[in-house]
């Protein structure tokens, strides 16, 4: 009975930290890597983990009943993981205990661990200003750039936050990047529609989803890959179609 | 001095990524050196005459392993540094040209640059991937086959000890 119990902790300390690194934007194949990796510290040989970016399978062979959990949203906070990577090596090298390791992990999930939304948006907006200049524009037209960079990420930010559908928000910052692109040079505060438009989109790639997906389809990961390819898809398609609605007119 | 530039801008540019992928803050500068050294070197082949893709190629590859090194160093996933690193080299310019293209009705030049960015996202993940397993290999034969988490047991068993 005590080991019952004592497996039933291991699996949700190993399923949370599944989790938790699936929402960050982990690769798949490293997510399936750190789960069986703390099954084996817990001496749980015949622990078997199927993780695709919507849900984890998890299941201990005989002993348990196979758990699974649903993921439904995906964002990217690289530092999650990495304190999700801290954990489990604690964890798979003997130096804390496992409700330790299932402590620290329930204080992560609940943490919010993003930077103040107007740092973000600052950054965002040094982004598109500096990529106007590497992408071989004229710093006239850093200040427009700045400036609708700065307003994508914030749409992108607000609107997933009251919609909750990834595809809208993207296109409707691609757009608004797009009008005060469009407006800048309009009243002649910038000189390159296309360089501007394409500072301001910077921050809304898909770099985290590009690099994901091929990297687990390298490691064998198929459907993962797949539908992470998808995603970046998608959201490039939304972005795309975003700033073809504003030049179309 | 364009040299200069371009470091110092991809520089600001890589770190300001970091900011809005979360990094954790005290990778922030590492970060943002990963990008530089990726970007300028793209730049360099490509003001030198080379192919974008085989450019693309070769500065995934720095990337990378730049980013395996800063990874093994700080003990973190190698992702934290080798996906803001990557930024700046997704062919965006391309696709936003071809795309261009397309709405102007000129198919032709339209389907031309979406396979070259396709050609340079291909580039570019097989200049990330090679470089992982061949720093891996190296390091494990540096390391006698000793993995990075047993190495990690063995420091911080020998800090515990201290």
């Amino acid at each position: 009975m005590m080991l019952n119990e004592q497996n039933e902790l291991a699996i949700d300390c190993i399923l949370l930290a599944g989790r938790i690194m699936m929402e960050s934007g982990a690769e798949t194949y490293r997510v399936e890597d750190t789960m069986l990796r703390m099954a084996h510290s817990q001496k749980l040989d015949h622990a078997q983990s199927y993780v695709t970016p919507t849900g984890i399978i998890f299941s201990l062979g005989r002993t348990q009943p196979t758990r699974i959990t649903s993921i439904n949203s995906r964002v990217t906070d690289l530092h999650k993981i990495t304190l999700v990577n801290n954990v489990s090596r604690k964890l798979t090298s003997n130096l804390t205990t496992l409700e330790e390791a299932y402590e620290e992990l329930v204080n992560i999930q609940k943490t919010n661990f993003f930077l103040p939304i107007s740092l973000q948006v600052l950054a965002a907006a040094i982004i598109s200003g500096c990529f106007v200049i590497l992408f071989g524009g004229q710093w006239a037209d850093v200040p427009a750039a700045f400036i609708a960079g700065g307003a994508g990420l914030y749409i992108v930010t607000i609107v997933h936050d009251m919609t909750k559908v990834k595809f809208f928000s993207e296109f409707l910052a691609a757009l608004f990047v797009g009008i005060i692109a469009f407006l800048a040079v309009f009243f002649e505060l910038g000189m390159n529609l296309d360089r501007i438009i394409l500072g301001g989109v910077m921050p809304l790639v898909p770099g985290l989803l590009i690099t994901n997906a091929v990297r687990d389809l390298m490691a064998g990961h198929f459907i993962a890959g797949m539908t992470k390819g998808a995603e970046a898809f998608l959201t490039a398609f939304a972005i795309g179609s975003g700033i073809a609605l504003v030049l179309t007119f | 001095m364009d040299i200069l530039q371009n470091l110092l801008i991809s520089f600001i540019a890589t770190s300001c990524f970091g900011i809005v992928f979360n990094v954790p803050i005290k990778t922030i500068p590492w970060c943002g050196m990963v990008g530089s050294i990726g970007w300028t070197t793209n730049y360099l082949l490509i003001k030198n005459g080379l192919n974008a893709v085989h450019a693309s190629l070769v500065g995934a590859f720095i990337v990378a392993i730049v980013a395996y090194i800063f990874a093994r160093q700080f003990r973190m996933p190698m992702i934290i540094f080798s996906v803001s690193g990557v930024i700046p080299l997704v062919p965006g310019g391309m696709a936003y040209n071809a795309m261009r293209s397309m709405l102007e009705n000129d198919y032709v030049a339209g389907v031309e640059g979406i396979v070259r960015a396709l050609m340079t996202s291909g580039a570019l993940a097989m200049g990330l991937v090679f470089a992982e397993v061949l720093m891996q290999l190296l390091f494990r034969s540096f390391t006698k086959g000793r993995t990075s988490i047993e190495s990690f047991i063995k420091n911080k068993k020998a800090t515990k000890a201290k």
